[in-house]
């Protein structure tokens, strides 16, 4: 029996903003209404262009930050953290990561430090156990002891990518929300990491919410995908059905923009140029 | 025939405090009139270095040296700067990646296209009117008039880029580098800006040269690529033979990193790839 680790029942945001100066304020919704059941160990990918919600949705499976409406559901149990007592149980089961690892870094914090404060803040863990734990999290996600004593700055950007998926799994999460992870990427790097989550994912039995605007990555690695447009759901199903038999005229308008560089459709693209010319 | 830009040998390096680096080494580069080149490379390869030594604008740390170096048939090296900076803006034109940095916020969008027409082709008031309406027009910007008076801050990234590629066509170049125009941009819009782009560049018969990171943005555009690495050139093929056959390891490595050329369940990456090479060699890696 599959066991539903999330589940989102017409989730909704809105952002009040203040008017300028003689401008009234307004209501922005930036989610309207996302339903959606994610099994343990699977990977749902929310795909959308910027602007459209994603980040907003994500903060909210997260308990960043609060829904408007609706109902959230963590291991079938309803939470709303504007009016519930977040357990921390609860902190330590769902994580974010972050595009930009380097801005949640502390620039005077070292590696070591950065991995042993969740432990630190979390659990009576002794200052020789998170040590250790640190370690040997660093070797997890392909760094080594010798990274312990460094600062953030002193890493490359695809390092300090694994520094953060580290962070994130100090405290055993049953849940990752990896917001863009390897957008800001070199392409060597992003398979790197792409494939240390994939590793982590079998190892831990982790589930993955991974929003991405790259639809090859995201056919690469997700088993269910949610389309976004202005914050609606207008596709979701799964990898296969989305990929092979898009339904929403936004789906296929981004299909459609999406680069391809097989042989064939540069052959055709070639043809084309010489026939007009 | 002549090439419209001919490079050999150029090397690029910058006085640093722990001595000279070199992010430009021994480049041989050139473009045909109505020729698209990428040149393609993971970030710090030394891309947009190359190109804005060609244009004359790296800071004055930067020691630029080259055998050859023509453009249209006269010689970079030995041009005078009052000379390179009539045919920079004019001849050859750039655009670059993050279009709201490149417009200035203070001006509106009218004035800094007639700003270039009045500069390069003097022309009179009325006139650089009525072609910078022409040029909002021809990259596709809906009701041209009225948006001569809006400000860059008033306008969505994928607008503003389409102004920077009017500025930058404004007076007809021969030569346009566009420096990754479409990475800040969402995936729909890119479509739209390369596809401008490709039009731009084979109506008015120019030569481009498409900076990029992106394999895809590669095959959507290019005649022939150039493949950097670390300042160095590692490859260099037409599109076709280059995603056919790629020739060195690099490029391999790179087209096997794409995720939708992932064969099973792992992407290989860079270093395997590099470290099998070299065991495959029988050389130690
Ligand atoms: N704190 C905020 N206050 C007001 N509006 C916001 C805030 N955060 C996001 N928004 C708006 O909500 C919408 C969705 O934003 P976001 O979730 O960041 O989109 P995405 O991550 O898909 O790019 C956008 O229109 C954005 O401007
Ligand atoms: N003004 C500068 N001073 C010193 N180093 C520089 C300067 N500009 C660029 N570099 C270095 O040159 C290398 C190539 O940079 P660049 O051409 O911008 O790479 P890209 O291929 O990403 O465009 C990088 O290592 C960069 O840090
Ligand atoms: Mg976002
Ligand atoms: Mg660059």
């Amino acid at each position: 029996m599959s066991e539903i680790v999330l589940e989102g029942r017409n989730i909704v945001r809105d952002y009040h903003v203040a008017g300028g100066l003689f401008g009234k304020a307004k209501t922005v919704r930036a989610v309207k209404g996302v339903s959606f059941t994610l099994e343990k160990g699977k990977t749902l990918a929310i795909v959308g262009e910027s602007g459209c919600g994603k980040s907003t949705l994500g903060r909210i499976l997260t308990l960043i930050d609060p829904q408007s409406e609706g109902e959230l559901l963590i291991d079938g149990k309803p939470i709303n953290i504007a009016k519930d007592r977040v357990t921390p149980e609860m902190r330590r089961k769902v994580q974010i990561i972050f595009q930009n690892p380097y801005g949640s870094l502390n620039p005077r914090q070292k590696i070591g430090e950065v991995l042993g404060e969740p432990l630190l803040l979390n659990t009576n863990k002794t200052a020789a156990e998170r040590r250790e734990l640190a370690m040997q999290m660093l070797v997890k996600v392909g760094l080594g002891p010798e990274h312990y004593n460094r600062y953030p700055h002193m890493f490359s950007g695809g390092q300090r990518q694994r520094i953060a998926i580290a962070r994130a799994l100090m405290l055993s999460p049953s849940l990752l929300v990896l917001d863009e992870p390897v957008s800001a990427l070199d392409l060597s790097v992003q398979a790197q990491v792409l494939n240390l989550l994939a590793d982590l994912q079998d190892e831990f039995n982790l589930t993955y919410v991974f929003i991405s605007h790259d639809l090859s990555v995201v056919r690469y690695i997700a088993d269910e995908v949610m389309v976004m447009y202005y914050g609606e759901v207008v596709e979701y199903g799964t990898r296969e059905e989305v990929f092979s038999n898009p339904q929403h005229s936004y789906t296929k308008t981004l299909f459609a923009a999406t680069p391809k560089s097989d042989v064939a459709s540069i052959k055709a693209r070639l043809e084309k140029k010489k026939a007009a010319a | 025939m002549t090439k419209l830009l001919e490079i050999k040998n150029l090397s690029v390096g910058f006085d640093t405090s722990s001595g000279q680096f070199m992010a430009v080494q021994g480049i041989d580069l050139s473009v045909d009139a109505r020729e698209v080149l990428a040149i393609v490379g993971e970030s710090g390869s030394g891309k947009s270095v190359a190109m804005l030594a060609v244009m004359g604008l790296l800071p004055k740390t930067a020691t630029v040296t080259a055998d050859i170096m023509t453009f249209n048939g006269h010689d970079m090296l030995t041009m005078t700067s009052k000379q390179r900076r009539e045919i920079v803006g004019r001849d050859v034109a750039m655009i670059f990646q993050e279009p709201m940095a490149s417009l200035n916020p203070c001006f509106t969008v009218g004035f800094q296209l007639e700003e270039v027409l009045r500069f390069h082709m003097k022309m009179d008031g009325k006139a650089r009117r009525k072609r910078a309406i022409e040029l909002l027009e021809l990259v596709g910007i809906p009701t041209p008039a009225e948006r001569l008076n809006s400000f860059p801050h008033q306008m969505s990234g994928g607008q503003c880029q389409r102004v920077m590629i009017a500025i930058a066509i404004a007076c007809n170049p021969k030569l346009l580098i566009a420096d990754e125009p479409t990475t800040a941009l969402d995936v729909t819009i890119q479509k739209q800006i390369l596809d401008l782009l490709v039009k731009l560049q084979a109506e008015h018969g120019m030569g481009l040269i498409m900076i990029t990171h992106d394999m895809g943005v590669v095959a959507e555009t290019a005649d022939r690529v150039i493949v950097q690495y670390k300042g160095r050139k590692m490859e260099e093929a037409d599109v076709l033979s280059l995603f056919e056959s790629p020739k060195s390891p690099y490029t391999r490595a790179l087209l096997s990193a794409l995720p939708e050329n992932a064969t099973g369940d792992r992407l290989s990456t860079v270093a395997d790839f590099m470290k099998n090479e070299a065991a495959n060699a029988g050389v130690a890696p």
